[in-house]
């Protein structure tokens, strides 16, 4: 009965809202803050046109064009530059953020039982999909209205009302497009994972399609929705036709999942599960094999991650001294070291912000061991014979190779993009080097994971304000002249900074040895306290 | 008059047939038994009678209704309790109670004050921190503070500890007095066996048994404990007798029904001492029909039906 289908929609709206009340405000503070604070910070960094055009000849590469899409790069305006540098990144941030909560109010619900219950009350059929776009298509409008007239309140010059409200709308129709994608594939898969795995995909196929198109054949950007996006140009033509073309997919994406919702049993897809392996693996059934298998997504999710950032930062290797002669900021960020170029002493100093992103998973490796035991799964392991010395080394283990194989990756990123754009390129053994010289910092973060999950299982995040108190410190330490110390209260400072400055082993050494030392702690605490959970 | 009724509902997932032409009946002011083991296809019945899982073939009719066409009518007489109930997990017990009250229509304030009390749960804390148990109150509590005239309850009880159990065995009862209908699933036989009017066996999707629990027993064996002057022969080879235990003066076996007159005849040309009879349980009733499905066709081939 048609007519009974939609029965509760209203309701179960409301409760959509009720459980994101917190969620939904954390992802618009977070899209607008970055919407609003890039063009404040570009007026200060790039005021005047002439330093807008040298930024300008920095993006007129095929690397930048693949990663923000092209614009005109001859009316490099304050508006056409953050259209063209920051709305593509954020489309697909809030076609992210679309992704993650449609699925958890589709298929998650579903996969959880709690659709069954409310379905057994007097609640139509289609109501919990419909309830849940038409929350997110109001939550993306608004999205798009606040990061529109937020802009425009912004008083910039080139920052005009219509090319503001087109910005918010790109988007809010890209939100509205994968909240679409994602009802489609919450009704093809049969579990969150899948329904959130493939919309994810698609999300990184329309970018990477779009990419390969802005660089080598335009038409085939026409056929992603997120080439669309660029093809708003923002600030300089104003094109209002792709936003009529993205909500026009998302009707039809909306009727599809509509359909075939009404089509399907509860809890089953179309896409056929493939059934398990029945058996565990030789590798599975140990301790590490296990720790491994837990983390293999995460873990190939941030080496493709630090890949893509070092191949980025290669990318602009080509034009940076050019590029710095005309910026007193980051002139001020590099200290002027005679004798070495603004390339050499950029790419000291990323390669210390790489090394820092690549302790990120090594460290999350670690801290696995202390999430498995809040869930109470580590009885499962201690209750049988598995030593805790023998578990803790499992993690110490993945977690020590782990962070080997981030670091090199940045290492060899960068060096695969900077081999085609620099006319000098460096030795790929030069910049492995390089980046692998900070493996002795990241083994002493690892080891105070180690040490705070041995002792302090409660304060296990702390190892995270160390990380970042490194960062802030190193990056931004030349920048306010802070004292020597306080750089040195953090293992990156004392690893040299290739190649400026010279190699020394003695500090590596000595990190070595303290976090080989401080390990061994940690392994007492954690064999002589009690277990959580 | 029935409640609900299902006709020969069969329903396939793929080449997997999960229910195979299955009849149940629940008349109006009755408390129905639902019992059968893991995946025979309880969960898929009570999903089909739900309108959440359309048959493939056959009908089912609750209130005269169709399940699948009027769900949404038909939901509003009803309530559902899960025996695996995920909730919400940042939204308080009192709040979902209240969600589902309400999406139902009714609004009895009172009632659910009551049953929050005699359940013992704390309505103000999230359902992340509950146990299995305490969701389980949240799911009992909504559905029988709504006014429903019938109760669909999926292994409601699988959580509870035994006072609780009690109380939710008294929350039944109060429904049937008031001439309300209830299906009842569970594996605690005891609990049905306590609640039920009648029972409906389920075994891979097919229906084996139905009928009160005395019919049912009429089917099956009754457990005697005899001793006897004179030491007892010839019972071994007698029809109808089955694991005969102990020495000769003192023994114990179970009796297939209709053969007990014969036997006890029989048993008391010895010089009865001490004679003890036990009906059968629903756990022999139920064990009788699953364990070893080889001996239940070779023994007595014409006991089942469809």
């Amino acid at each position: 009965m048609a007519n009974t289908n939609l029965k509760g929609t209203g309701r179960l709206s409301w409760l959509i809202i009720r459980r994101d009340r917190i969620r939904i405000p954390l992802w618009f503070i977070g899209i607008i803050f970055f919407t609003l604070i890039v063009p404040v910070s570009f007026k200060d960094l790039y005021g005047t046109q002439q330093e807008r055009d040298v930024m300008a000849e920095t993006m007129e590469n095929p690397a930048m064009i693949a990663m923000v899409g092209p614009a005109d790069l001859s009316n490099y305006t304050l508006g056409v530059m953050t259209a063209h540098q920051m709305l593509l990144l954020t489309a697909v941030v809030v076609g992210l953020m679309s992704i993650l909560l449609v699925t958890r109010h589709t298929r998650a619900d579903e996969e959880d039982g709690r659709i069954e219950m409310i379905r057994s009350l007097p609640v139509g059929r289609l109501a919990n999909l419909n309830s849940t776009l038409v929350v997110y298509v109001m939550v993306n409008v608004v999205l798009a209205l606040i990061a529109g007239f937020g802009l425009y309140a912004l008083n910039i010059e080139s920052i005009d009302l219509e090319g503001s409200l087109l910005y918010g709308a790109a988007l809010g129709a890209t939100g509205i497009v994968f909240t679409g994608i994602t009802a489609l594939f919450a009704q093809l898969s049969d579990s969150s994972r899948g329904t959130m795995g493939l919309s994810i995909a698609v999300l990184i196929i329309t970018y990477l399609i779009r990419g390969v198109g802005d660089v080598s054949q335009e038409a085939l950007s026409m056929i992603s929705p997120l080439g669309w996006v660029t093809k708003t140009e923002a600030y300089d033509a104003n094109n209002w036709w792709p936003i009529f073309l993205m909500l026009g997919l998302s009707i039809i994406l909306f009727i599809l999942a509509n359909y075939l919702n009404a089509i399907r049993d509860l809890e089953a897809g179309f896409l056929p599960s493939k059934p398990g392996k029945s058996h565990a693996s030789r590798l599975l059934q140990t301790p590490i094999g296990l720790a491994l298998k837990l983390q293999r997504t995460g873990i190939i999710a941030w080496a493709i991650g630090l890949l893509v950032i070092g191949v980025s930062y290669g990318s602009i290797l080509g034009d940076l001294d050019s590029f710095f002669e005309g910026n007193d900021m980051m002139t001020e960020l590099l200290a002027n070291e005679t004798g070495f170029s603004f390339t050499e002493q950029f790419i000291s100093m990323i390669m210390m912000v790489m090394a820092l992103l690549a302790t990120v998973p090594p460290v999350m490796a670690m801290n696995k061991l202390y999430g498995e035991e809040k869930k109470g799964r580590i009885e499962h392991f201690l209750s049988r014979s598995i030593s805790r010395t023998k578990l803790m080394a499992s993690f110490v283990i993945i977690s020590v190779i782990n962070a080997f194989v981030m670091v090199s990756l940045t290492g060899i990123g960068l060096w695969s993009a900077a081999v085609f754009v620099m006319d000098e390129p460096f030795e790929f053994s030069t910049i492995l080097g390089m980046a692998i010289a900070y493996y002795p910092a990241v083994l002493v973060m690892i080891s105070v994971a180690v040490l705070l999950i041995g002792f302090l299982p409660r304060l296990v995040s702390v190892v995270w304000l160390y990380v970042l108190y490194s960062f802030f410190v190193l990056y931004l330490g030349q920048m306010f002249q802070f004292s020597d110390w306080v750089g040195k209260l953090s293992p990156f400072g004392h690893i040299p900074q290739l190649p400026v400055d010279e190699m020394m082993w003695m500090p590596m050494i000595v990190l070595t040895l303290i976090a080989a030392m401080v390990t061994t702690i940690g392994f007492v605490g954690y064999r002589t306290r009690d277990i959580e959970g | 008059m029935s409640v609900l009724k299902a006709t020969n509902v069969t329903k396939r997932f793929g080449k997997f047939t999960a229910l195979d032409g299955v009849n149940l009946e629940v008349n109006k002011g009755e408390v129905f038994g639902f019992i059968g083991p893991n995946g025979a296809g309880k969960s898929t019945t009570i999903r089909v009678l739900l309108g959440i899982l359309k048959a493939t073939e056959g009908e089912a009719k609750i209130f005269g209704k169709d399940v699948w066409d009027d769900a949404v009518d038909i939901h509003e007489r009803i309530a559902y309790v899960p025996g695996d109930v995920n909730l919400w997990p940042n939204l308080t017990g009192g709040e979902v109670i209240d969600l589902f009250v309400k999406l139902r229509g009714g609004n009895n304030k009172n009632r659910r004050e009551e049953l929050i009390e005699r359940f013992k749960l704390d309505p103000t804390k999230k359902c992340r921190t509950y146990s299995k148990g305490n969701r389980q109150k949240v799911a009992l509590i909504s559905a029988f503070s709504s006014d429903a005239d019938l109760y669909i309850l999926d292994e409601p009880t699988s959580g509870l500890d035994p006072l609780m159990e009690q109380v939710f065995q008294e929350c039944v009862m109060e429904a049937k007095e008031a001439g309300k209908s209830v299906l009842l699933s569970s594996h605690i036989l005891s609990e049905v066996e306590k609640l039920c009017d009648r029972v409906g066996i389920i075994r891979e999707g097919k229906m084996i048994e139905t009928g009160s629990l005395n019919e049912l027993r009429h089917l099956t064996r009754t457990n005697l404990l005899v001793e006897t002057k004179e030491p007892i022969s010839g019972l071994a080879e007698m029809k109808g007798v089955h694991d005969l235990e102990g020495e000769n003066q003192s023994l114990s076996f179970q009796v297939d029904t209709e053969e007990l007159e014969t036997v006890i005849r029989h048993v008391s040309q010895f010089g009865v001492v001490k004679l003890e009879s036990a009906p059968p349980t629903l756990e022999d009733l139920f064990m009788r029909h699953y364990e070893g499905q080889d001996q239940l066709v070779s023994e007595s081939g014409g006991e089942t039906n469809g």
